[in-house]
C-alpha cells in the first residue's frame, strides 16, 4: 500500500490549488459551522423560561404601612422598598442641600418618567426604590431619622446607609456626592392599581 | 515503529512498553535526566508544593462532589450534612478549604521567587505567561468554589464580584445578567458555577499546568544566580552545575513536603477556619438575598485586589469611579502578564540587580501585603489613603520598571552558580 500511495501522493500527480481550495473552503464552511454551534451553548446562559417567569410583576397591599415605615417586598429576587414619607421627611429631603447629592435631578439615574420630582415617585409620600445600592449590589440600612447616628455624616437628613462601602442615599434615594456609589437608587416601573394596592414590575398606563 | 533514537528499556516488561509508549523516556526527560540548578534555595520549593495541593484538592474535591447538593436549596444543608453525618467528611472539606488558602500561600510565595530570580526573562517568558494563566484559573475556580457552600458571604461575595461585569459601559448588566443565568444570583447561577468549578476550570487548570511545566523542561530551571548552567557543559554534555531532578530534587522536595504536610495539618485539625479568614464567619449562615451582611470582604486571597478596587473613589476624563476600580483591577492582574518585556536588566538575579530594583520589589511586596490587610477591613479615609498610596506603588513597580532597570548599575554576574 505504501508503495502505491505514499510517493505517488506527495511528489507526483499532485494539484495544489485544488488541496488549497478545498481546505480553505472547508475552514470557511467549517467556521461558520462553529459559529451556529455556539449559539445554543452562549444562549444557554441566559436566564431560562422559568427564570423569566419567576420575574413576573409583585403586587404589595399598602394599606397597612404606617407613616414613616418601611416595607420590603421581592421582585426578580431584589428587595424593593415602599416608604411611607411623612410630610417632614418629603420636607426635609426636598430643603436639603442639592450641592451635597452627586445626581439631584436624577439625570444620570434609572427610573421610569412618571416618577417624577425631587421625590423620584407617582405620589411624593409614597417612595419605591430597588434596595440595592448602585455601587456593588449591597443592601444599604435604613436610617429615616434626622442626624442618625452611624452613617459618618453629620446634618442626616434621613435616609439610606450602605455598611459595605459606605455609600449614602436620601429618602427619595438620591446619592450624596465623594461616596462609592456613582447613581441614585433605581426606581422599578410600578402602578397603583388603586389606593391601597401597588404593582411593581408594570409600567403606569400612560392615558 | 516510532523513533529508534529513543531510550529504551532493555529487557522486562518496560522493554515491551516502551516499545509501544516512551515511558523510560518520558521519565528521563523529566526527572532522571532533566538538569536543574544545584543552588536552589528555599523558595524553589513552592513549585511541587503547589502539584501537591493541586493533587489534593482534585482527590478531596471529587469526594465532596459526592455528597454535595449543588442546589440553592440543598447546597447550605448538604454542606452541614457533608460536616456531621458523612463518615469522615469533616475531614474532607476541612482538607479542601484549607487546601484552596495553602493553593494561594504556595503559589503567591511561587510568584514572588519568580520576581527574585527574573525567572520571567528570556526564555522563559512563556513559562511565566502559563503560570499567569494558572493563577488567573485559579482565581475564577476559586471564587466559583467560594459559591457553592451558598452561605451569606458565598452570596454577597459572589454579588459584589459579578457586579464588577455591569460596570462595563453597555453591555455591563446584560453580561451580568448572562453570567448569573436570572436577575440575581439565583440556584441557576449556582449550579453553573458547580459545574464550571468541578469540571470546566479543573480541566482548564491541569491542562496549563502541562504546558507550564513542558515549557519549563524546554528551557531548563533558572535558578537563584540567575545564570544559564547550559553555558558550561562537561565532555558528555551535561551541566556541570546541574545535577539531576531525579533523585536531588524528588527527595529534597519530599523534605518540603514533609514540613508543608506538618503546618497544613495544624491547620485543618486545630485552625480550619484560619481565624475567619479561611472560612469567613458570616458563611455559617444560609444565602439571604434580601439582607446583606453588615461588612463583605472577600477570603484572603483577593483582597489585595479588592482594596484596589476600593481605592478608586475619584472620577477622571469623564470615567465613573466605580468603572475605573474595575478598570484598575483589571488592570493589576494584566500588567504582570507583560512583565517579561518591562524587565530590561541585563541581568536576572535580584542578587546582581541595583539597589533601586531591589527597593522596588520590598516596596512592592510591602504594598501587596497592605492591600491584603487593607481589603479585609471596613475602609475609612485614612485607610483609602492608605491603599491609593499602595495601589500607585504597585503600579509604579511595575510600569516604570523599563526605566529603572536600564538606569541603574548592576553587578557582575559570576561565570558559573554560588551557593
Amino acid at each position: 500500500m505504501r508503495e502505491k500511495w505514499g510517493p505517488d501522493m506527495a511528489n507526483n500527480g499532485v494539484n495544489k490549488g485544488r488541496r488549497r481550495f478545498l481546505v480553505g473552503a472547508t475552514t470557511v464552511v467549517g467556521a461558520v459551522g462553529v459559529v451556529g454551534v455556539a449559539i445554543p451553548f452562549v444562549s444557554a446562559w441566559q436566564p431560562s423560561a422559568r427564570a423569566r417567569a419567576a420575574g413576573a410583576p409583585v403586587k404589595a397591599d399598602i394599606s397597612k404601612l404606617a407613616p414613616g415605615q418601611r416595607m420590603t417586598v421581592e421582585w426578580r429576587g431584589r428587595p424593593v422598598w415602599i416608604i411611607n414619607r411623612t410630610p417632614e421627611m418629603i420636607e426635609r429631603t426636598e430643603s436639603f442641600t442639592a450641592g451635597r447629592l452627586a445626581d439631584p435631578d436624577s439625570q444620570a439615574s434609572l427610573q421610569p418618567a412618571y416618577s417624577t420630582g425631587q421625590m423620584r415617585s407617582i405620589r411624593p409620600e409614597i417612595g419605591v426604590l430597588i434596595g440595592i445600592c448602585t455601587h456593588l449590589g449591597c443592601s444599604p440600612v435604613y436610617r429615616p431619622e434626622p442626624d442618625a447616628t452611624g452613617v459618618g455624616v453629620d446634618d442626616w437628613p434621613g435616609g439610606f446607609f450602605c455598611p459595605c462601602h459606605g455609600s449614602r442615599f436620601d429618602l427619595a434615594g438620591r446619592v450624596f456626592s465623594n461616596v462609592p456609589a456613582p447613581t441614585n437608587l433605581e426606581v422599578p416601573p410600578y402602578r397603583f392599581e388603586n389606593d391601597n394596592i401597588i404593582v411593581v414590575g408594570e409600567d403606569e398606563e400612560t392615558a | 515503529m516510532g523513533n529508534s533514537n529513543k531510550t529504551r528499556a532493555p529487557r522486562g516488561l518496560m522493554r515491551w512498553v516502551d516499545a509501544r509508549f516512551p515511558a523510560t523516556q518520558l521519565f528521563q526527560d523529566h526527572l532522571s535526566h532533566y538538569y536543574a540548578p544545584k543552588n536552589f534555595n528555599f523558595w524553589y520549593f513552592f513549585g511541587s508544593l503547589a502539584l501537591l495541593v493541586l493533587v489534593n484538592q482534585i482527590l478531596t474535591g471529587i469526594w465532596l462532589t459526592m455528597s454535595f447538593n449543588p442546589s440553592a436549596e440543598g447546597a447550605f444543608d448538604s454542606i452541614e450534612y457533608i460536616m456531621r453525618d458523612v463518615e469522615w467528611g469533616w475531614l474532607i472539606r476541612y482538607m479542601h478549604t484549607t487546601g484552596a488558602s495553602a493553593f494561594f500561600v504556595v503559589i503567591y510565595l511561587h510568584m514572588f521567587r519568580g520576581l527574585l530570580y527574573g525567572s520571567y526573562k528570556a526564555p522563559r517568558e512563556l513559562v511565566w505567561i502559563f503560570g499567569m494563566a494558572i493563577y488567573l484559573t485559579l482565581m475564577a475556580e476559586a471564587f466559583m468554589g467560594y459559591l457553592l457552600p451558598w452561605g451569606q458571604m458565598s452570596y454577597w461575595g459572589a454579588q459584589v464580584i459579578i457586579s464588577l461585569f455591569s460596570a462595563i459601559p453597555f453591555i455591563g448588566p446584560d453580561l451580568a445578567q448572562w453570567v448569573r443565568g436570572d436577575y440575581l444570583i439565583s440556584g441557576i447561577t449556582l449550579n453553573r458555577f458547580f459545574a464550571l468549578h468541578v469540571v470546566a476550570l479543573p480541566i482548564v487548570i491541569l491542562a496549563l499546568v502541562v504546558l507550564h511545566i513542558v515549557a519549563l523542561h524546554e528551557v531548563g530551571s533558572n535558578n537563584p544566580d540567575g545564570i544559564d548552567i547550559k553555558q558550561k557543559k562537561d565532555e558528555a554534555g551535561k551541566p556541570r552545575d546541574g545535577i539531576p531532578f531525579h533523585p536531588y530534587y524528588t527527595v529534597k522536595d519530599l523534605v518540603g513536603v514533609a514540613v508543608f504536610l506538618f503546618v497544613f495539618c495544624i491547620v485543618v485539625f486545630y485552625f480550619p477556619e484560619g481565624g475567619g479568614y479561611f472560612i469567613e464567619t458570616p458563611n455559617f449562615e444560609p444565602a439571604n438575598p434580601l439582607q446583606t451582611p453588615d461588612h463583605i470582604a472577600p477570603v484572603w486571597y483577593f483582597t489585595p485586589f479588592y482594596a484596589i478596587l476600593r481605592a478608586i473613589t475619584f472620577s477622571i476624563f469623564g470615567l465613573e469611579a466605580k468603572f475605573l476600580g474595575v478598570m484598575c483591577m483589571g488592570a493589576a492582574i494584566a500588567v504582570m502578564f507583560v512583565l517579561p518585556w518591562l524587565d530590561r536588566s541585563p541581568v536576572r538575579s535580584i542578587r546582581y540587580k541595583g539597589w533601586i530594583s531591589k527597593l522596588m520589589l520590598a516596596l512592592f511586596a510591602a504594598s501587596f501585603v497592605t492591600l491584603g490587610v487593607l481589603g479585609v477591613m471596613p475602609s475609612t479615609e485614612g485607610r483609602t489613603l492608605l491603599a491609593q498610596v499602595c495601589t500607585a506603588i504597585y503600579f509604579a513597580y511595575f510600569l516604570l520598571m523599563p526605566i529603572y532597570t536600564r538606569l541603574e548599575r548592576t553587578k557582575p554576574v559570576p561565570e558559573r552558580v554560588t551557593g
